[in-house]
């Protein structure tokens, strides 16, 4: 049983211990620097290799939702059609504008990847997998997610075209609006956990009373701030039902209009990396990271209980996206100022209230009440000023 | 209160995902390559000229009046006419196209050709593999391309094909009819000048007093 328990451990830890194992070849002076390079092809490889299995698992459910077969053709169950579109777009003609500005038209994918990689530097993906444990590694993910907005402007503004130009600015209208939010949600864990580092968070979280873990979604700040948070991530990433920026129906494909070939698919892999990034930020603070749901299974390799976490996150929003439409722009704004804003800084006051009751039924009580009241008061009150009636147009009849 | 309507649609989705894989009714893609849906008898794409009897060049019907190439909306087709005469079907010596050229990336399809046709030479066809590799020479058709059987006519639109058969076998019999009485009466006639000589040789002086002026 113990050899059995060790042998476990030793596949938990297999990256690591190969990590030191290829490291120990080299002169000690080398080894922080290749150590480096190594994590984050790693990082590269695996998050890449997720992009494409996600391309081809968005077609399959978004075909299977509205009774189609999806992608069948390439490999067994098309499987291999990633691979068709990387070959597709990658031997595609490279347009740029006459009129663009050519040197940051050529920088805004670059940029939109290299900052949407950035954030996977303080995920822990695994126990002991994480690239740097910053004390503000929280702190750091933010910043560089608000990168990807400047590129997304760079993009728009670059391009000189009236789609591109609007495209980019819904983005930002969008992008500015919903990091609110998003960041007010999560400063609720950081209030419970008192760190900023990620790694700390998750440590907090792995453990367990009885089969239970104490992940934070299991509180009622945690749950609501985890519901906020993803609808928040859903319109930093652009996807639907926030996909006002891309808007094929409307604008073409709003801040990438102008980009064609391997710039389009850099694009499109920037925003899914970005997608996971966040994903993988709500994971890590609401559904204890690379922990086990229940105690029982803790010997299943950490990382597999990660990408467990993110597959189930993808497949969520896939399925959001095969049901609802676009929303307009003034009902994005006052989704975001309206609701998300008034419900994040409520959720921030019951964090704080669920701090300084004792442990207890009442506390559950307590908080619950806080989350739960105020978003029926508010959802109320926001309906009861919209008059709901069957348009008629003046013309069409 | 808001997120219901949310939660109904995201029933909706599951179940069309769940089912898809199970009842296959849902599924109504046609895996095209493979599977093919039969098409309708008024299905029609382009036009094509048809022949009678197994020689296309001696039984195409088409006598090259040119009224379908200028009704043509596009202008797409060009013809030209024979120097010479050949007999058509009826056995009439016709003039017949020497070119008759279809170019079908410039056809709309608006079957008007067909329309104004006065020998039902040009229908309209059903097949959709068109697909070239040359965009200009493959999709100008030529007078042999575009020639089809009565039989694949028959084969395509049944039931307007057998009625511009029997309104061409009704046309048919009414010219046999007309030779025929024709040749009679060329016949009776002939047997008469024939009698009408005899008779002559027997009185050459008195006509026959019954005899109209």
């Amino acid at each position: 049983m113990t050899h059995m328990a060790l042998l476990m451990s030793q596949l938990d830890q297999i990256f690591v211990l190969t990590s030191h194992w290829l490291l120990s070849y080299l002169p000690a002076a080398l080894q922080p620097l290749c150590s480096a390079i190594l994590s984050v092809a790693a990082i590269i490889i695996a998050f890449a290799t997720l992009f494409a299995l996600t391309t081809w698992l968005e077609r399959k459910g978004l075909g299977r939702m509205q009774n189609r077969y999806g992608p069948n053709r390439v490999g067994p169950c098309g499987l291999f059609q990633p691979i068709a579109d990387g070959v597709k777009s990658l031997t595609k003609e490279d347009i740029v504008p006459i009129t663009a500005d050519h040197a940051v038209h050529y920088m805004a994918p670059v940029l939109l990847v290299a900052a949407s990689f950035l954030g996977y530097a303080v995920l822990p993906i695994g126990r002991n997998m994480v690239l740097v444990d910053l004390n503000a590694g929280v702190l750091f993910f933010f910043a560089v997610g608000s990168l990807m907005e400047l590129a997304v402007f760079m993009a728009g503004w670059s391009s000189r075209s009236k789609y591109s130009l609007l495209g980019a600015m819904r983005a930002i209208a969008q992008m500015i609006s919903y990091e609110v939010p998003l960041v007010l949600a999560s400063i609720v864990v950081l209030m419970q956990a008192g760190s900023l580092s990620t790694v700390a968070i998750v440590n907090m979280q792995a453990s367990y009373s009885g089969i239970w873990p104490h992940w934070f979604l299991f509180t009622p700040w945690g749950f609501a701030g985890f519901v906020l948070f993803m609808i928040a991530a859903t319109a930093e990433a652009n996807r639907s039902p926030f996909d006002l920026p891309e808007g094929e129906s409307e604008i073409i494909a709003g801040y990438y209009t102008e980009y064609s070939g391997f710039k389009f698919a850099l694009f499109f892999l920037g925003e899914y990396i970005g997608m996971f990034a966040t994903s993988g930020m709500a994971i890590t603070l609401f559904l204890g990271g690379w922990s086990a749901p229940f105690s029982f299974l803790t010997w299943v390799p950490s990382y597999l209980w990660f990408f467990a976490k993110l597959l189930t996150l993808i497949a969520i929003f896939i399925w959001i996206r095969g049901t609802l439409p676009r929303l307009r722009m003034d009902q994005l704004m006052n989704l975001a100022w309206q609701f998300m804003l008034p419900m994040t800084l409520l959720n921030l006051l019951t964090a704080g209230v669920w701090h300084f009751i004792p442990a207890g039924l009442t506390r559950w009580f307590v908080c619950s009440t806080m989350v739960v009241v105020p978003f029926i008061l508010l959802s109320r009150g926001l309906r009861h000023r919209k008059k709901f009636q069957v348009r008629t147009y003046r013309y069409s009849q | 209160m808001v997120g219901e309507g949310i939660l109904k649609g995201l029933g909706e989705t599951a179940r069309n995902f769940f089912g898809s894989y199970v009842s296959k009714d849902r599924l109504t893609t046609v895996q095209y390559p493979e599977q093919r849906e039969a098409q309708i008898e008024a299905t029609r794409d382009f036009p094509f000229l048809v022949y009678d009897g197994a020689d296309w060049q001696q039984g195409m019907r088409c006598v090259a009046c040119q009224i379908c190439e200028k009704e043509c909306p596009p202008k797409c087709i060009f013809i030209e006419k024979s120097k010479d005469k050949k007999p058509d079907a009826f056995g009439k010596a016709q003039f017949y196209p020497a070119t008759f050229n279809i170019d079908i990336s410039v056809c709309m399809s608006c079957q008007i050709c067909v329309e104004v046709c006065p020998f039902d030479a040009i229908k309209m066809d059903v097949d959709y593999h068109l697909s070239t590799d040359d965009r200009f020479g493959g999709l100008l058709l030529d007078r042999q391309k575009l020639a089809k059987s009565n039989e694949y006519y028959n084969a395509i639109h049944p039931t307007e094909a057998a009625a511009i058969d029997a309104q061409r076998a009704e046309e048919q019999a009414k010219l046999d009819a007309k030779s025929k009485a024709a040749a009679e009466a060329k016949a009776a006639a002939d047997a008469k000048a024939a009698a009408d000589a005899t008779l002559a040789q027997k009185a050459p002086v008195q006509p026959a007093a019954g005899e109209p002026q």
